[in-house]
Parts: C-alpha cells; sequence; structure tokens
C-alpha cells in the first residue's frame, strides 16, 4: 500500500450531508469480481446525465474543467453511510482521490478508506466551509496541502487540524498492511484462542 | 484479575473477545465466526488465493448466496442482474477450494445471510461475527458482537481469525413503554433516526434497552438492531434473555446444552456507564414512512411533509417529487416491497398478510414479496400465508436481497413510487430514479391495498 504523508492537490466539496456508497458506487456498476475497472462507475447517478451512455453531466463538481485532477474531496456530515461495499473506496482510489474530508465518517466506510491508503481527515464542518470557500476562488492555482505527520491541511487562512485515530494515522503514514502486521501477533492469537476454546468448548464446531 | 465494578454489555462482549491493544489505541478482536456472501465476499476469497492464504478456521466461516441471486419462483444460476452470475459461481468455488459451507443458490437453507446467521445459530449469544455488510449489527439482538466489515478486513478475518479496530464508544438507547397499535419496531428505528440523524449514532456500540425491548419479540428486535446501520452505529447489541435462548433452541449449529448460565450474564451491570445516553418513548412512536433520500427524513404517515431544513433535505424533496405541507398519506404509489434483512421475517409476513387479508392490491399497483430465506418461505407457506398474498395479488417469491437494491437487473423506474420494507431510501437505490418510502410490513400492506400511503387504520 501506498504510504501518505504529504499530499498536495486540487479539492473538490460536494458539502451534503449523508453521501451513501450506493451514490459513490451504484451497484450496477459492480459488474466484475475485482477491485479494478470502478472509476467509471464513480459517482454515476450524478456524474452523468444518463450512466448508461455515459452522458457526462456538467453540473457536477468533478465534471467542472476547473477541478480536473481533483483528489481532495470535501464531504458533508455522515460521509459513506450505508452499505459496507469496499467498491466505494476502491472506485474513488482509483479516480485519483486520496484524501477525504468530513465532519465525521461511516465506521466502515472510514475503515475501508484507511485500507487502501485513502485519508479520511475530520474536520468541523466550519473549518471544511472555509477550505471550500478558498478553493472556489481557484481551484487550480488554491490547491489544498495534507501533512499527515502533523494532522494539519493547509488551504489560505490559517492551518486546519483534522482528527484521525493514532492508529489509522500510522498505519497510512507507513503504507502496512494489515494482514502482515496482524501475522507479528500470530502466536497471541494462538494462546488466545488456545484458552478460549479450552474454556468454552460450545464455541468450537466439528470440522 | 479483577473485573472492573460495573461494565457495559459491549464492554463484556469486546473485553472477552480482545487479544491486544497497542499503544495507538488499536485492538486486536478475536472472531469467531466469519459469514460472505456472493457480492463483496468473492473479491476476499479470490485475493486470499492469488496471496496463497489460508483461511484460518474454514469451519467457523460461512458463504451465502443472497446479493444478486434471482427471486423468481424456478430461478437458477442465472439472475437479471449483469455478471452476477459471476459473483455466485465465484463464491462457490472459492467456498469449495478454502473448504468453507456454503448455502448456496439451491440450498433449502438458503436465504438472506443475516436471517440465516440467526436460524442456523452460526450467530450466538457471546460469540464474535463478521461479515462483509453494513447490516450484519442485525445480529447484535442475539447477544452477539457483530461487526460489518469491508472486503480488506473480512480478507484479515479469514487470514487470522482477527479484526483490528479500536474500541468504539458505547451509547444506551433507553426504550422506556411499550410500543401501540400498529407500531412496531421499524418505525421504533425510524423515530430514532429522524430525532438523532443517520449519523446520530456517531460510530457507537448502541445498546437498546428498557421495558420497550423487554417487551419485543425478537424478531422485532432484529429490525430493530438492522436499522442501527442507518444510524451511523458501529454495531447494536441486546442483552440475550429467555426468548432468545428459545429462539437458538434446536438450530442446527447452536449448542445442544447452551452454556445458559453464561448468557444469562451478558447483560450491562447496574450503574454501567455509558459515553452516551438517550431516551426513547415507545408510546409515543405511530407509524412513519419516509419521504426523502436518507432515513432520516421521515415522520408519520398521517403527517403532512415537512419544510426542508437543509440543502440536502431540498434536493431530496425535488428527488421524490413532492412538496412541502402536502399530506404523505395522498400520494399514489406505483409498487410496493415487501422484503429484504430488515422486514422479511416470519412475523414480518404474518403482520403484512394480516392487513392483506379479504383485501386485493389496488389496480396498477405492483405488489411483491421477497421472504427472507427458505426458511421463512416454508413457515409461511406452512400457514397458508403464501396464499393470502397471492389472492391479494402480491408476488411471492424465492428469498435474497431482491430489489431491496438495484444492481442493473430488476428494479423500480424513474418516478416510480415504491413503498417498500427495506432500510434505504438513496436515491437511485431500488433503480436509477426511483423514489423509495421506508416503512413497516403492515404500513406496506396498507398502502397496496389504497394505492396511496396509508396506515392500516385508514383500511375499512
Amino acid at each position: 500500500m501506498k504510504p501518505l504523508e504529504l499530499h498536495t492537490g486540487v479539492a473538490a466539496p460536494l458539502l451534503r450531508a449523508n453521501v451513501d456508497t450506493d451514490a459513490i458506487i451504484p451497484s450496477r456498476e459492480m459488474r466484475r469480481v475485482s477491485r479494478s475497472g470502478l472509476a467509471d462507475g464513480l459517482f454515476a447517478h450524478w456524474r452523468y446525465l444518463d450512466a448508461e451512455r455515459r452522458l457526462p453531466n456538467p453540473d457536477f463538481i468533478l465534471n467542472h474543467p476547473e477541478r480536473a485532477g481533483a483528489s481532495i474531496l470535501l464531504g458533508g456530515p455522515n460521509f459513506g453511510c450505508g452499505s459496507s461495499r469496499e467498491f466505494a473506496v476502491w472506485a474513488l482510489a482509483e479516480f485519483g482521490v486520496r484524501v477525504i474530508v468530513a465532519p465525521d465518517f461511516n465506521p466502515i466506510f472510514q475503515k475501508n478508506c484507511v485500507a487502501n491508503g485513502l485519508l479520511p481527515a475530520q474536520v468541523p464542518q466550519s473549518g471544511i466551509q472555509a477550505l471550500a470557500a478558498w478553493s472556489d476562488e481557484d481551484p487550480q492555482r488554491n490547491r489544498l496541502t495534507v501533512d499527515l505527520r502533523a494532522s494539519v491541511m493547509e488551504g489560505g487562512g490559517s492551518p486546519v487540524p483534522f482528527a484521525i485515530s493514532e492508529g489509522q494515522r500510522v498505519r497510512l503514514l507507513r503504507g502496512l498492511d494489515d494482514i502482515t502486521l496482524t501475522d507479528e501477533s500470530g502466536a497471541k492469537i494462538d494462546a488466545f484462542e488456545r484458552q478460549r476454546l479450552a474454556e468454552q468448548p460450545w464455541v468450537r464446531l466439528d470440522q | 484479575m479483577l473485573s472492573p465494578v460495573s461494565a457495559t454489555l459491549f464492554d463484556k462482549l469486546w473485553n472477552s473477545h480482545c487479544i491486544e491493544t497497542d499503544d495507538d489505541g488499536a485492538s486486536l478482536v478475536y472472531v469467531d465466526r466469519v459469514v460472505m456472501h456472493e457480492r463483496t465476499g468473492a473479491v476476499a476469497l479470490d485475493s486470499l488465493a492469488r496471496r496463497r492464504r489460508c483461511v484460518r478456521r474454514p469451519e467457523h466461516a460461512f458463504c451465502v448466496a443472497d446479493h444478486v441471486v434471482d427471486t423468481q419462483p424456478g430461478r437458477s444460476d442465472d439472475t437479471p442482474v449483469p455478471g452476477g452470475r459471476d459473483f455466485i459461481v465465484a463464491l462457490r468455488q472459492g467456498a469449495a477450494s478454502f473448504g468453507l459451507r456454503m448455502f448456496d443458490v439451491d440450498d433449502d437453507d438458503q436465504g438472506i445471510c443475516h436471517l440465516v446467521s440467526a436460524e442456523q445459530g452460526i450467530a450466538l449469544p457471546g460469540l464474535s461475527l463478521v461479515c462483509p455488510d453494513s447490516h450484519t449489527c442485525t445480529l447484535g439482538a442475539l447477544g452477539a458482537l457483530a461487526f460489518g466489515i469491508g472486503t480488506s478486513e473480512l480478507e484479515h478475518a479469514l487470514a487470522t481469525s482477527t479484526l483490528r479496530m479500536t474500541k468504539p464508544a458505547t451509547m444506551r438507547v433507553s426504550v422506556t413503554g411499550r410500543l401501540l397499535g400498529h407500531a412496531t419496531a421499524k418505525d421504533l428505528a425510524l423515530t430514532l433516526i429522524a430525532a438523532h440523524g443517520a449519523g446520530g449514532g456517531r460510530g457507537a456500540a448502541v445498546e437498546f434497552q428498557g421495558e420497550g425491548i423487554d417487551a419485543m419479540t425478537v424478531e422485532q428486535r432484529m429490525t430493530l438492531c438492522n436499522m442501527a446501520a442507518e444510524f451511523g452505529a458501529a454495531t447494536a447489541v441486546v442483552a440475550p434473555d429467555e426468548a432468545v435462548f428459545e429462539e437458538l433452541a434446536g438450530a442446527p449449529l447452536a449448542p445442544r446444552e447452551p452454556p445458559l448460565g453464561r448468557w444469562r450474564g451478558l447483560r450491562s451491570d447496574p450503574g454501567a456507564r455509558f459515553d452516551r445516553d438517550l431516551v426513547l418513548n415507545a408510546h409515543e412512536v405511530a407509524p412513519q414512512v419516509t419521504w426523502g433520500t436518507s432515513p432520516e427524513h421521515c415522520g408519520g404517515v398521517d403527517d403532512p411533509v415537512p419544510p426542508p431544513k437543509d440543502a440536502a433535505a431540498r434536493q431530496a424533496l425535488g428527488y421524490m417529487g413532492l412538496e412541502p405541507g402536502r399530506p404523505l398519506a395522498s400520494e399514489r404509489i406505483d409498487a410496493a416491497f415487501i422484503g429484504s434483512c430488515t422486514n422479511a421475517r416470519i412475523s414480518d409476513l404474518r403482520s403484512a398478510a394480516d392487513v392483506l387479508r379479504g383485501h386485493r392490491v389496488a389496480p396498477g399497483v405492483a405488489a411483491i414479496c421477497v421472504p427472507g430465506s427458505k426458511r421463512v418461505k416454508r413457515l409461511a407457506e406452512a400457514e397458508g400465508l403464501d396464499r393470502v398474498f397471492k389472492d391479494s395479488g402480491f408476488e411471492w417469491r424465492e428469498p435474497g436481497c431482491s430489489m431491496c437494491f438495484f444492481a442493473g437487473g430488476e428494479g423500480f423506474r424513474a418516478g416510480e413510487r415504491v413503498i417498500t420494507t427495506t432500510n434505504r431510501n438513496f436515491e437511485g437505490r431500488q433503480g436509477p430514479g426511483a423514489r423509495s418510502h421506508l416503512a413497516s410490513p403492515a404500513v406496506v400492506a396498507a398502502s397496496a391495498i389504497l394505492g396511496r400511503i396509508g396506515a392500516p387504520g385508514a383500511l375499512v
């Protein structure tokens, strides 16, 4: 997984509340048993006037020419709610999004982001509005900078601190893969399991 | 070691599964059972195989075909969902190569994965269970520590029998009083979400307790815990009681001699502290229906459409084709859907059938009932409920997630107004441009007869 320390990019505000994973990637865009080939279906209901014919909706923020190459999404409360589908995060990552800024995230979506090297940065709504306002002035020139080492974002005014759990911050900084990390605890898992199954044999099902 | 003086139920479940917590606050949590479906599970099994990893405890992992299976009678692997067959076949192949029990399309015990988990005794009080589906929290109603996860986490759980996560905060929702009249657990959930928002659960582990919960059937508690996913909760849990133990007796994978003493201890201690406390009076809950595109956009069936309070609500009203001030109950419907992991258990079908008996679905309304599992379907048919549904004009289908979401196969058309027992009224959820109104099975049945949104009380 690609580590993330410092990222500078064009921002795109999508500030409405409760942006759900069905909106991020509609179920009908999940056509293959694969983590790839999803960017085209990202926000399909909103991004296209006709999703089947891929007719772009010029009003949708990611279709605005001045947002070209956007890699930082500025979102509203409860971002990523709904289905646990990791396809939503795979679609965002493939499209080029590295950072999502929102007042709060759905818990499963937030973990899916971290598992794929995307930063879910928590910032109060007023801070997001300030970042969006500055970006709006000239999106290509007024790029935002996200510094995960210091947990702050820079954009025009004074630096905006963001929140992320320390465990998730460290994993993103190092680009750690969870399974490899957990393998290091293999002996502890074995010991825990032995004790659990010995004390509560009903937990174990026959092979 | 001394145990804490008073612990919440969630603390007890968490502590009994927590292997270690590192300096950053991330814990390694032991996973007793893994359940997966074809939509999100197939990718995980495929990439495990590519990475040459094993499933650490194959006897504790289960596969269910539910998300994109055809629900028309006489079905096969073929499904109207484009590419859907590939997902089913990939899950089947993965299950076979890793040696996992699969509840396949033609299995007598197939159904929506959360119903299968409960019916089979895969989920049990005190067990931890993960499934790559947001509605896994349904199983908290049995006193299980149940988490919905992503595909990467599923791979992790299969390979290591653990989940890596930070312990969520706790929230208690105390339900005083009992539900009255036609109000159901679905209405209680929608009332809670409307009051505190679709993000009101704030990533917490929510415990439902109080008189209103004690008085609920186990199935109603499952409906309530299911909707915790729409509340932004990390999971939900209810202290298991004798009703739960009875429900599980005889489940194929439940222990023949259940550890009842241990299970009875699965409750919050008196005086246990929660990070947040909410109170809801069940007496005041009336039958609900949503008017917008988030479950928080919700009000009483007999209430008018409220004025929009923010941009999202304004956009929602535009999408739904509704005007503030007009009574919701005057809106004509094109379709009625009874199904999903929220409301397709036997008691849901009974409550809809009670409303339907002796009535006909209004002309022009497409009415569909999809039982949640083969077991539910068998029970319903033994009671003659299938006849009630069919005689009234409902389609009677094979189990699966069906039209809870549109995956490119069957769905509702743009502009069509659908009243549905499902859990999500998002834009395009049940078809591009389709307008979904969430409600209980009784309200959906009554609306199907009336041809417009309405409560059972409106039927003469």
